[in-house]
């Protein structure tokens, strides 16, 4: 079976204009709500307190809320968590001496106050420094990954491909936190760990691409960049959408089997994988482009003798 | 000839998947519920114990699955969970207070499959359901600490050597002496320089000031041992708790995680974990005005603290003996059946409380309990700021020069000493520590992920496993086969490696990438088409295929494999489950995927005359 054969070679660069302007436009949009929206940020940033209870029956949230507010709980959120039996309440970080026994006390308060049997799902406890330590460290991850991932590239390749791939991580990186405080959806520590993947994954497909680029430029006589380009994208079409699929129905099982609590995770995933195989497509071959990407740069001997090595490596 | 392994390429892939799938199979057996009893503060448990357990548990007719004695602990596996609970109740009353009693899921790994190293993977908290903290260690108190002992040591050097000080106190990170005389102020230079080589003296000879910096070197130095002590005493505190296979780990610079499986009275553990107490022995001032000390005029030499019924008594600022030196203590009664509490000390303690006490004999001294609670305050770095607060436990006349062993009585009634000596034994701490972060997962919940995660891997295969056949063919279900080797593998590996555990990110990790590893297969077929359609013969299609896409696949892998890593190192708890799964499934699917499916397609199509593929 196949789904796309292609005859003749698609001229992708001729939409670089629509591209780059759709690509700028998202990037602003992404930008202008994370600094208006700023992201909503989970407990695992904010500090505070987080009890999951699950009940026999449907919960009566009003009811709840009340409970909560006449036992000196007024700043309490209580919503639905997956299911009209599951209850997850949010409270702030407090002065109290002891924060992390508030757990238990809302335990016992919901237990009391409703007469009903509470179980006890989870309780989360994220202090104030803490939750600070890993906003700047989830940072420092993210920008060690893409400077290890320039240099890489760059060696492995050169370095105009090294900045073509590191812009679409960028890109790929900023449009899903633009999803997500456009969304507001809760940006906790699993949602940052699923960025790093989305990383990885556009990285992988990019490097595909810049892959058969390079081997075009040795291969193909007597033809422009952009040209070469073209084809390149055109060849590894294909494979791009296929692993776009396969990946996409996995991401799809999480989403729909995977519970409440891997819900961000598998969304920054989904759109990632999106906009990923859109930007090894536009952002990353446009970059290199642009940069000026010649016959001549790509053909330096270092790479024959790679080559030649993997030659013997090879099953 | 094109497209031929030879045998023993062939054999290596059929042996690294068929150990992947033996050191996996220990996941099939399941676990059943066990007690554990260990020994506690360097008791072990011996066949004398084993006797006396299944003693215990024949007496209360319940009957179990297998008692064995290992490692100084004692574990029995029973049929059910009721049996369970009843014997740990039973042996709980029975065995004493040297034993701690857990609660435990014991897999049943067959015996040839444990002899050879076969264990089934470990659990992460969000499956196994339990608690985990996070404790901060106070590194300002730690310093504060050592500052203020290096204060009596100087004092105490200057005084030997006659050397006439005005004052010595507490600097920013220093001790400052100042003196009335140059000449003092030289000599106390050049004795100081010789006892402490890691600290930076400076002198100033127009202030007579000497002032003594601590260098970065020996500030990490207390913040390392304040952070290592505290490790060890929480270590201890938490086999009191009588938990299974707790984790006790630093985390950073000044972190320490404790992971408890499967508790669920968190109210209990965090008092004991929380409460940072320490003890020290101070002499009683006979000599000070109490009623003066009252209005304000305290000595100079002295302090004045309260017992717990508010009232005062003027001590000796000098702490003769802190609690860091105790090894042991046990509550028990006098020969007057009141309650005490007995102390042993380490050497160093031993002869300290003996040269205190030496020429004290006939006099009072007193047992001052210290607690560091939590304030609602903090400083400018937004550390929790602590308050101290010091309580009089008991004042004892000291009959005789004590050594590394002796008691204290007055501590109230049996209970509370029972509890001194808790705190006592869970020892002092340099710094206070508390607790930042907690994550508490019931066990329903940690079912519940177990069995979502499992089923979301079962659907991501089953999707891609379908899409791969139906696009290509034949060698579609090659890829699938390397996708379940693949599947395999992780969790081998995962089962072979003692410090990799399974969360439930790291579930997201290997749904991930199954979706993922099949893309190498991909880039592959796609490859052999592209080569059929440019008219190669199918043998060079197939070799030229796999050729092409290898540097493709490594490079594009390793970028990966290196976000992945950069995750494993930075990330903690759940993102650092995610970021193993995610690291070892591309590992092995590089290995499936290319040396695996290669493997399967030379055996079935290498080598032939064929016209046509099924791909």
């Amino acid at each position: 079976m196949q789904i796309l054969q292609l005859k003749e070679t698609v001229n992708f660069m001729s939409y670089r204009k629509i591209a780059m302007v759709f690509s700028a436009l998202l990037m602003i949009a992404s930008i202008v709500s994370l600094a208006t929206n700023k992201l909503n940020f989970g407990l695992d940033f904010t500090g505070g307190t987080l009890i999951e209870v699950g009940f026999q029956e449907a919960a009566d949230l009003e009811k709840l809320r009340n409970v909560m507010k006449t036992n000196g709980f007024a700043d309490a959120k209580v919503q639905f968590y997956g299911s009209s039996r599951d209850v997850v309440i949010r409270l702030g970080l407090r002065d109290d001496v002891k924060a992390e026994m508030l757990g238990n006390e809302v335990l016992d308060v919901l237990q009391s106050g409703t007469g009903q049997t509470v179980d006890m799902r989870r309780i989360e406890f994220v202090g104030a420094s803490v939750g600070d330590e890993l906003a700047e460290q989830g940072g420092l991850a993210m920008l060690t990954a893409l400077i290890c991932i320039l240099i890489y590239v760059a060696f492995r390749f050169e370095w105009r491909f090294a900045v073509g791939s590191v812009v679409a991580l960028f890109h790929d990186v900023l449009l899903t936190l633009g999803l997500f405080s456009i969304l507001q959806l809760e940006f906790d520590l699993t949602v940052l760990a699923a960025i790093l993947a989305v990383i990885g994954y556009s990285l992988n497909d990019t490097i595909v691409v810049s892959d058969r680029i390079r081997e075009n430029f040795r291969k193909v006589r007597n033809s422009e960049a952009e040209e070469i380009i073209n084809i390149s994208l055109t060849q590894t079409l294909s494979r791009t959408f296929i692993t776009s699929i396969t990946t996409l129905l996995v991401l799809a099982a999480l989403f729909f089997q995977g519970g409440a609590l891997i819900h961000g995770f598998a969304t920054a995933l989904l759109f990632g994988v999106f906009v990923g195989t859109y930007s090894s497509i536009y952002v990353a071959s446009l970059v290199a482009l642009s940069l000026g990407i010649s016959k001549e740069d790509l053909i330096p001997e270092v790479i024959e003798k790679e080559g030649a090595d993997q030659e013997a490596m090879m099953p | 000839m094109l497209n031929k392994y030879p045998l023993w390429k062939t054999l290596m892939v059929a042996i690294i998947v068929a150990l992947g799938a033996l050191y996996a199979t220990p996941n099939l057996y399941g676990e059943s519920p066990a007690v554990q009893v260990s020994g506690l503060r360097g008791v072990e448990a011996d066949t004398a114990t084993l006797d006396s357990i299944k003693a215990h548990l024949d007496e209360s007719n319940l009957s179990y699955d297998s008692i064995a004695l290992e490692k100084g602990q004692i574990l029995t596996r029973f049929n059910n969970t009721e049996d369970q609970l009843k014997a740990r109740d039973v042996l709980d009353d029975n065995l004493g207070k040297q034993f701690s009693v857990a609660l435990n899921l014991t897999p049943n790994t067959p015996q040839w499959l444990a002899s050879i190293g076969g264990t089934p993977m470990k659990l992460g908290l969000d499956l196994s359901g339990g608690v985990s903290f996070l404790m901060e260690v106070n590194m300002k108190e730690a310093i504060n600490k050592a500052k203020i002992g290096m204060v009596s040591d100087f004092r105490g050097d200057l005084r030997n050597e006659k050397i006439r000080y005005r004052s010595v106190k507490e600097g920013n990170d220093a001790i400052i002496v100042i003196f009335r005389k140059v000449e003092d102020l030289e000599a106390a230079e050049s004795l100081l320089k010789k006892r402490y080589r890691d600290l930076l003296l400076k002198t100033d000879d127009d202030t007579l000031t000497l002032t003594a910096k601590l260098t970065e070197i020996k500030l990490k130095e207390i913040r390392e041992y304040a952070l290592q002590q505290n490790i060890t005493i929480i270590r201890n505190r938490v086999n009191e708790l009588g938990v299974a296979e707790p984790l006790v780990q630093r985390q950073g610079k000044k972190h320490i995680v404790i992971e408890l499986p499967g508790v669920q009275d968190t109210a209990k553990a965090k008092e004991i974990l929380n409460a940072t107490a320490t003890i020290e022995f101070r002499l009683v001032d006979t000599e000070g005005d109490l009623s003066n000390a009252l209005n304000g005029r305290i000595p100079a030499n002295s302090i004045l603290l309260k017992d717990k019924d508010g009232r005062p008594s003027l001590l000796k600022k000098r702490v003769m003996l802190t609690g860091d030196h105790i090894t042991d203590a046990k509550s028990g009664f006098d020969e007057y059946s009141r309650p005490q509490v007995n102390i042993s000390l380490d050497s160093a303690g031993g002869s300290k409380m003996s040269s205190g006490t030496k020429s004290n004999i006939g006099k009072p001294m007193a047992t001052v309990f210290i607690e560091y609670k939590a304030t609602d305050k903090k400083d400018a770095e937004g550390n929790i700021i602590f308050e101290k607060q010091q309580e009089i436990i008991s004042i004892a006349t000291i009959q005789s020069r004590l050594g590394k062993s002796f008691r204290i009585t007055g501590a109230g009634s049996a209970a509370e000493a029972h509890n001194l000596a808790l705190l006592l034994r869970a020892g002092a701490l340099i710094a206070p520590i508390t607790i930042v972060e907690e994550r508490t997962v019931g066990p329903t919940l940690g079912a519940e992920n177990v069995k979502l995660g499992f089923e979301a891997i079962l659907m991501g295969f089953g999707l891609v496993f379908i899409f791969m056949v139906i696009y290509y063919r034949a060698f579609g279900v090659v890829a699938n086969l390397a996708l379940g080797a693949n599947l395999i593998l992780i969790v081998g590996v995962m089962s072979m490696i003692p410090g990799a555990t399974l969360t439930l990110p790291g579930m997201a990790g290997i749904v991930l990438t199954v979706g993922m590893a099949v893309d190498a297969n991909v880039l592959i077929f796609e490859r052999i088409r592209e080569e059929i359609r440019e008219g190669k013969t199918i043998q060079q299609a197939i070799h030229q295929g796999y050729d092409a896409a290898f540097s493709t696949i490594i490079d594009a892998n390793i970028t990966t494999l290196i976000a992945a890593l950069i995750l494993f190192a930075i990330g903690t708890g759940p993102v650092k489950g995610f970021a193993v799964t995610l690291s070892i499934g591309i590992i092995t699917s590089m290995f499936t995927s290319v040396v695996g499916t290669r493997a399967v397609v030379n055996a079935i199509w290498g080598g032939k005359r064929l016209d046509k593929l099924p791909i």
